[in-house]
C-alpha cells in the first residue's frame, strides 16, 4: 500500500479523494468540495429533520436544516408532516424565526404573505397589482418530499429518490431495536444540547462509528463511573462488532447484552439503577415492568449511523448540520418515555447531562479531538487519513461486511456511499 | 433592615461573589467546593423551569457531580481540560432579591471571556444565587447560571461558569 498521496496533483475526483481506504486531505478542507457535497448529497438524499414527538400536536412546528438550508417541519390538522423551505416566495424573507411552537399559519413579516400549515399560499395583501394570471397555487413555500419511520422524520429535495424505508433498508431493524428504550412507552424527545465544532462534517460522521477512541478520549468519563458501569463501557475486549448496513448506514454494537432491551429481563439490575428500580416499586409498578423500564433507562448498547446526518446513538439522537467546510453544528437530542414514570425520565436526563453537550463529561473531549483534526490537516497534505483499521479480519455479516467493534467498517460504509453519490 | 444594614449586606455579598469569580478564573476548584453547602445545586439550564430536575440542563450538579466534575478537570485525562481554556470574568449589577432569615437570594450579571487556541469567546449570563449566611461569610445553596444563548448553538466548556 502506497503510504503517501501525490499532494501536487490532488484533484476533487471522488476516486482520488477516497481510494483504497485512504482519505485525502481536501475531504476536510476544500470549500469547493463542500459546495458539491451540498448539491450531490444533502440535496439528493433523505436528511433527518425532526422526531415526531418534537411536533406533538396539530399545528406544532419546529425549525430545522436540510444541509445548510433552513426548513420548517410542521404537523398539519390531519397529523400529516410537511417540510418546507423557510423562505417567502415573494422576496425571500424567512417566514418563521420561532425555534419551536404551535400555529395555524405562517406570515411573512415583510409584506404579509400568508401560508397554511402545508405551505400553500393563502393570503396576499393588495393582490390587485399582480394581474389575473397570478396563480397562488404556484407560489406556496418550496416543499420537500417528507416521509417518516418510527417517528423519525426525513425530508429530501429529490423527488426521484427511493421511498424512505427502502433507503433505510437493513437499518430499519436497528431503528426498531433502538425504540425499545421507550420501555413499553413511545419514545419522546426530552430537549437537546447544541454545540458547534470547527471541523468538517465527515469527521462527525466517522466518529459515531468509532469505538477505538472511547477508552482514550473518554478516560475521564470512565473514571467517573462506578466499577460495574466502567466494566460495561469497556467494550473493546468484548464481543461487539461494526456492520455495514448498505447505503452508507452502519451499526456499531458496543454492548451486545444491551441490543434487545426487551430480552433478558431477569438479568441482575446494575447498581447504578437500583435506586430507580426501588423508586418504581414504591410507585407500585409491577416487578416485570420495573425491570423493563430500568433496562430501557440506560439506553441501547449500539450506535446506528444513518448516512448522512443522524445517528441513533445509544440513548439519544445525534444530528449533524454542515455549516461550512470547517464548521459543523451538532445536536444531542435526549429521549425518554412518553407517559412513562417521571423518575425514569429524570434519570435519563441526568445520564444525558453526564456525558453529552457543552458541559458533559464526554462531548467536550470529543469536540477537542475533532478540532485537533481540523487543525492537523493544515499540514502534510500528502499524508492520507487512514480508515483501513480492521479490514483484514472482516467477515460477512447479516447485511454487509462485519468487523471488530473497533474496526473502521462503518466509516468505510459511509465513504463508499459518499463516493457513489458524488459520482452520480 | 435599615439602609445601612442593606448596604452592608450588599457589600458582604459582593465580596463573596467577587471572591468566587476570582477562584473560578484561577481554577482553584478545591477552594470552590468549600464554598458550597453539601446539599447545594449548581445548575446551568437550557430553558426556564419551575423545577430544573424535570428538564434537560447543561449541567445539574449535586455534591457528587460537582466533585466528579472537578476531579475530571484535575486528573489530567480530559484532553479538553488539559490544558483548559483560560478565563477572565467580571460580575456586576448585583441585586439582592430576597432576604429571608439566614437566606439571601441575589442576582447578578456576568461577562466571561475564554481564550484557547488563540481564539477568544464571550459568554454573558444572568446568575442567581441562594446563599446561606454563616458566621463569617456565606455558603452557596443554589447557583443558577442562565447563559443568554443557553438554548442556542454553544461550544464545549472546559471550565465553570
Amino acid at each position: 500500500m502506497n503510504q503517501l498521496i501525490d499532494a501536487k496533483n490532488i484533484t476533487l475526483n471522488p476516486d482520488e479523494l477516497v481510494s483504497n481506504y485512504k482519505i485525502a486531505t481536501p475531504m476536510y478542507t476544500s470549500s469547493e468540495l463542500f459546495e458539491k457535497e451540498q448539491e450531490k448529497i444533502f440535496r439528493k438524499t433523505w436528511v433527518w429533520v425532526a422526531h415526531a414527538s418534537e411536533i406533538p400536536d396539530k399545528g406544532s412546528f419546529k425549525l430545522s436544516k436540510v444541509g445548510r438550508e433552513p426548513v420548517i417541519v410542521v404537523r398539519d390538522r390531519k397529523s400529516n408532516f410537511h417540510v418546507m423551505v423557510n423562505r417567502c416566495r415573494h422576496r425571500a424573507a424567512t417566514v418563521c424565526e420561532v425555534h419551536k411552537g404551535k400555529t395555524s399559519s405562517f406570515q411573512c413579516p415583510y409584506h404579509g404573505w400568508g401560508y397554511g400549515l402545508d405551505g400553500s399560499l393563502r393570503a396576499v395583501p393588495y393582490p390587485e397589482q399582480y394581474g389575473d394570471d397570478f396563480d397562488k397555487s404556484q407560489h406556496g413555500l418550496l416543499k420537500l418530499r417528507t416521509e417518516s419511520y418510527q417517528g423519525m422524520i426525513f425530508a429530501t429535495f429529490n423527488e426521484d429518490i427511493e421511498p424512505l424505508e427502502e433507503f433505510l433498508g437493513a437499518a430499519k431493524k436497528w431503528i426498531d431495536l433502538f425504540m425499545k428504550q421507550g420501555g413499553g412507552f413511545p419514545v419522546k424527545t426530552l430537549g437537546e444540547h447544541q454545540f458547534a465544532v470547527p471541523m468538517n462534517w465527515k469527521v462527525q460522521l466517522e466518529n459515531t462509528t468509532d469505538a477505538y477512541h472511547f477508552p482514550v478520549v473518554h478516560k475521564s468519563f470512565l473514571q467517573s463511573l462506578d466499577e460495574e458501569a466502567e466494566e460495561t463501557f469497556s467494550f473493546l475486549d468484548g464481543e461487539g462488532f461494526v456492520e455495514d448496513l448498505g447505503n452508507g448506514h452502519s451499526v456499531m454494537v458496543m454492548i451486545p447484552e444491551l441490543v434487545d432491551l426487551e430480552a433478558d429481563l431477569d438479568r441482575k439490575i446494575p447498581e447504578r439503577f437500583e435506586e430507580l428500580a426501588q423508586a418504581l416499586r414504591d410507585e407500585s409498578y409491577p416487578e416485570d415492568q420495573v425491570r423493563r423500564i430500568v433496562r430501557a433507562a440506560g439506553g441501547s448498547g449500539f450506535n446506528l449511523n444513518l448516512f448522512p446526518n443522524v445517528a441513533c446513538s445509544m440513548a439519544f439522537f445525534r444530528v449533524l448540520t454542515p455549516a461550512a467546510v470547517d464548521k459543523t453544528e451538532i445536536r444531542h437530542i435526549a429521549i425518554g418515555m412518553d407517559g412513562g414514570p417521571e423518575v425514569a425520565n429524570r434519570m435519563r436526563m441526568r445520564l444525558h447531562e453526564h456525558f453529552q453537550g457543552p458541559m458533559g463529561f464526554g462531548s467536550p473531549d470529543d469536540a477537542e479531538v475533532w478540532e485537533r483534526i481540523q487543525r492537523g490537516v493544515d499540514g502534510g497534505r500528502e499524508l492520507p487519513i487512514l480508515v483501513n483499521r480492521g479490514i483484514e479480519k472482516e467477515v460477512p455479516g447479516e447485511a454487509g461486511p462485519r468487523g471488530h467493534v473497533s474496526a473502521e467498517t462503518g466509516m468505510r460504509a459511509a465513504y463508499a456511499m459518499w463516493k457513489r453519490m458524488m459520482q452520480e | 433592615m435599615n439602609q445601612i444594614d442593606n448596604a452592608n449586606l450588599l457589600w458582604q455579598v459582593t465580596q463573596f461573589l467577587w471572591n468566587e469569580a476570582a477562584i473560578l478564573d484561577a481554577r482553584e476548584y478545591d477552594a470552590w467546593l468549600d464554598l458550597w453547602q453539601a446539599e447545594g445545586l449548581y445548575i446551568i439550564p437550557i430553558q426556564d423551569a419551575e423545577d430544573y430536575a424535570d428538564v434537560l440542563n447543561l449541567c445539574y450538579d449535586n455534591d457528587k457531580m460537582r466533585r466528579d466534575r472537578i476531579k475530571r478537570f484535575q486528573q489530567g485525562f480530559s484532553i479538553s481540560s488539559a490544558p483548559a481554556a483560560v478565563t477572565v470574568r467580571t460580575v456586576s449589577r448585583i441585586v439582592i432579591d430576597v432576604v429571608d432569615g439566614e437566606s439571601v437570594v441575589v442576582s447578578c450579571g456576568q461577562h466571561l471571556v475564554e481564550d484557547k487556541f488563540g481564539r477568544q469567546r464571550l459568554w454573558a449570563a444572568n446568575v442567581r444565587y441562594t446563599l446561606q449566611s454563616t458566621d463569617s461569610s456565606f455558603k452557596i445553596q443554589e447557583k443558577v447560571v442562565r447563559l443568554l444563548n443557553s438554548d442556542g448553538v454553544l461550544n464545549s466548556f472546559s471550565y465553570l461558569h
